[in-house]
């Protein structure tokens, strides 16, 4: 690749200083850091290996479901499985995926800071995290459990499955969230570079900021809740045991007010993903700045008051349902707003296709239909025909999987060369990503259709004239699986023998390309100072920053 | 990397790398706390909703079983628990006037005032297991057999359990902050370290200035 003219300008003013991963090469230099990118290194590796093993169970799912009675495994372990789908893909994965990894990367190098405000801790909950998935995955290797990620009460409370161990795991994997989201609060208030104020900070650094008020209200909720669960387990407390007087719908309720909102720490951070890659691929400066900014804070504030709409047919008053059903739409206005900003940013921008850019195509389509079919099970008569469904299997996956992946996927090529320095091959890169996008769709669609039929989700069996849209569904699921194996592939093959990329190879302006790539070890030499807005490519300084000579 | 900002004086390794000045990491290191606080206030509102929803579903039960706690052993806690959130403002107004001994003493005296709560408690709880006014279907208490009573003392023990577990983290970082109190750490330069715990201690109080008249006085 050509070097741009700041690309040359940065790379005979850099001093040879040791990036981060030249600087200490020991497995301790690694597990004993206090760098955020270290850090964020290690959280990346783990939520893929655990993406890994959440789409292995995935596939074995998808493998029964081809015959409509028992096949390939019986019904407990295929309970088992669904559950451990569940908790692994929640937990382990989206919920750390991109605030863990990518936030902690990047976070501190869009604001022009050397750290994260307080790395031990930073550190401290990445152990949590380790710690958390051990315990989970022990009890997952000891039988595992058949409640479903969700833990309903009564059941969980009386199933002699191995619930207690993963809602442990659970607990702890909250604690490292909630670590994570104060982490960058703090560090978001107080280290940014001097001229960086609140109106000139990079959209991701706000959609971040708005998870993280999430991650902090809500994960001591589902804390409590569990460990309720778990003393209701080992001693027979009985708070949501109707057998003793409890009401499992509190559990409900309880379990919602995080759940609900942990839906926007999943897509919060994705949606600010997007935000950055549609400008440096457009080439454009980010149409509607203010507005996609404040709607991620809107996102953060009205996802808390939407949990009821997971209990319309649980008992809740007709009142409280339509109440939660319209609070729970304005989450799709806030959502519109900012898909109708983000295609604003590419209109008339010079459109660059590289693989971040076919997964922002593919994110734009999967989060209409997403967010499309979520308003529409927002709608209280609606919802009881579709509640527990495949219809809502298909919504959430298209939410969270057709969003909140496909941006984990394009953030993942997009900081690629940031963080190792090296090149991944596009070709691969762009069949991947074709693959992955339609056999999404091949996987997802049949299941609305599914679920609009009435086949209920999670269950063993189905009537037979289900068996061809399942058939159809099975061999998507094949197609994405097949994608996500050919990039893992590339990618580790391009940690070792891709090319070395130049710093900036997008010719991005986004605030993290100020340094090096990979970064020296504190980030900047100097402290830079901030004059323009994030994505400005209306003139052909380097992003950012005017160096005070 | 320059800190011209940097006070004289100041012990060894207080200032990070990457905060340009101490008002900064200050500054940081109490949004940090206040922000931790709130998680705390949140984990304990799960309990709380539920003894909202509890004791409007069973409120002479809750009132029968609340007349059956020992309401003296209750308020002597009470007062025990207000004066050690006072004993520990006094360690920091000392360690600010440059008296870390006097600052060290505080932090014992409240330590002991903390080990006194929880020998109240244990007391309370062994009063407790005697009766059988234990949770859910332990629940064998003879003097109140109304429904809802077990669900008071499921609530009971969590409620003052969990607060109990608070009590314990509470002591473990009072204890680090007089062990680097005796080092000298803190003083009239610096004394967030210091502040900060007093602030969790505060919280662990003011959790038990809710629990007490909601358990014991209704």
């Amino acid at each position: 690749m050509r070097l741009s003219e700041a690309d040359s300008q940065a790379l005979a003013g850099a001093p040879p200083a040791p990036t981060y991963l030249e600087d200490g090469t020991t497995v301790m230099s690694w597990l004993n850091t206090r760098d955020h990118k270290r850090v964020g290194v290690m959280f990346l590796a783990s939520v893929i290996f655990f993406f890994l093993i959440g789409g292995v169970f995935a596939l074995l799912l998808r493998i029964k479901l081809l015959q409509p009675g028992p096949f390939f495994v019986d019904a407990i372990s295929y309970n088992r499985m669904f559950t451990l789908h569940g908790v692994v893909m929640i937990f382990l994965f989206l919920i750390p995926a991109i605030p863990s990894a990518f936030g902690n990367f990047v976070l501190p190098l869009m604001i022009g800071a050397r750290d994260v405000a307080f790395p031990r801790l930073n550190l401290g909950s990445f152990y949590l995290y380790v710690l958390g998935a051990a315990i989970a995955i022990w009890g997952m290797i000891h039988g595992g459990a058949d409640t479903g990620w969700t833990f309903y009460t009564p059941y969980s409370s009386t199933t002699p499955t191995q619930v207690l161990p993963i809602l442990l795991g659970a607990f702890i994997l909250g604690f490292s969230s909630i670590l994570t989201g104060l982490n960058f609060i703090v560090t978001v208030h107080t280290l940014r570079a001097p001229g960086l104020s609140w109106m000139r900070m990079p959209l991701f650094v706000w959609s971040t900021y708005a998870t993280s008020i999430i991650q902090i209200l809500a994960t001591p909720v589902l804390g409590i809740t569990l460990l309720i669960v778990s003393v209701e387990r080992v001693a027979g407390f009985g708070l949501f045991d109707p057998a003793r007087g409890g009401d499992p719908v509190l559990f409900q309720h309880m379990f919602w007010f995080y759940s609900h909102p942990a839906v926007y720490i999943m897509v919060l951070p994705a949606m600010g993903v997007i935000s950055e890659c549609v400008c440096a691929f457009s080439r454009k400066n980010p149409f509607g700045y203010k507005a996609i900014a404040y709607s991620s804070i809107g996102i953060a504030f009205v996802g808390f008051f939407t949990w009821g709409h997971h209990l319309f047919v649980a008992g809740q008053s007709t009142f409280d349902a339509g109440a939660f059903g319209i609070l729970s739409m304005f989450v799709g206005v806030f959502t519109a707003i900012k898909v109708f900003n983000w295609v604003g940013t590419m209109y008339r921008g010079a459109i660059s296709f590289r693989t971040p850019f076919a997964y922002i195509c593919g994110f734009l389509y999967f989060i209409v239909f997403g967010g499309m079919t979520g308003v529409a099970l927002a709608t209280t008569s609606l919802d009881i025909h579709w509640h527990d469904t495949y219809f809502v299997v298909a919504h959430f996956h298209f939410i969270m999987v057709g969003a909140s992946v496909m941006a984990f996927l394009a953030g993942l090529h997009y900081w690629f060369p940031k963080m190792f320095g090296r090149t991944y091959p596009e070709g691969w890169g762009l069949v991947a990503a074709s693959l992955i996008i339609l056999g999404f769709n091949a996987t997802f669609i049949p299941q609305f259709l599914l679920g609009n039929f009435g086949m209920p989700r999670r269950y063993y069996q189905y009537p037979e004239h289900f068996q061809a849209l399942n058939v159809a569904s099975t061999a998507g699921a094949t197609l994405l699986g097949f994608g996500f194996v050919i990039i893992f592939i590339y990618l580790v093959i391009a940690l070792k023998y891709g090319s070395r990329s130049v710093p900036n190879p997008w010719g991005s302006k986004g605030f993290e390309w100020m340094t090096a790539s990979p970064p020296p070890t504190h980030n900047f030499d100097e402290i830079p100072t901030i004059t323009q807005m994030p994505h400005d490519y209306r003139t052909h300084e380097p992003p950012g920053v005017i160096r005070v000579a | 990397m320059s800190h011209e900002a940097e006070p004289l004086g100041l012990p060894e390794g207080i200032l990070a790398h990457h905060f340009s000045s101490l008002d900064r990491q200050n500054e940081a290191m109490r949004l940090g706390m206040w922000l931790f606080l709130a998680t705390e206030i949140l984990l304990f509102a799960g309990l709380f909703t539920g003894y909202a929803v509890y004791r409007f579903q069973f409120p002479l039960a809750f009132a029968e079983c609340s007349r059956h706690l020992n309401i003296a052993a209750g308020t002597v806690n009470t007062v025990v628990l207000i004066t050690s959130s006072f004993t520990v403002a006094l360690a920091i107004h000392f360690a600010r006037s440059d008296k870390p001994r006097a600052a060290a003493i505080c932090l014992v005296l409240t330590l002991l005032f903390a080990l006194g709560f929880l020998g109240i408690k244990a007391v309370e709880y062994t009063e407790h297991f005697h009766e059988h006014a234990l949770p859910g279907k332990y629940y064998a208490f003879e003097e109140v057999k109304i429904p809802g009573a077990a669900m008071f003392y499921s609530l009971y023990f969590l409620m003052t359990g969990l607060h109990g577990v608070h009590v314990v983290a509470g002591m473990s970082v009072l204890s680090y902050i007089l062990w680097r109190t005796l080092q000298g750490r803190y003083s009239s330069k610096y004394y967030t370290g210091l502040e900060l715990g007093g602030l969790y201690w505060h919280l662990v109080d003011l959790v038990w200035i809710f629990l007490y008249p909601l358990l014991y006085l209704i």
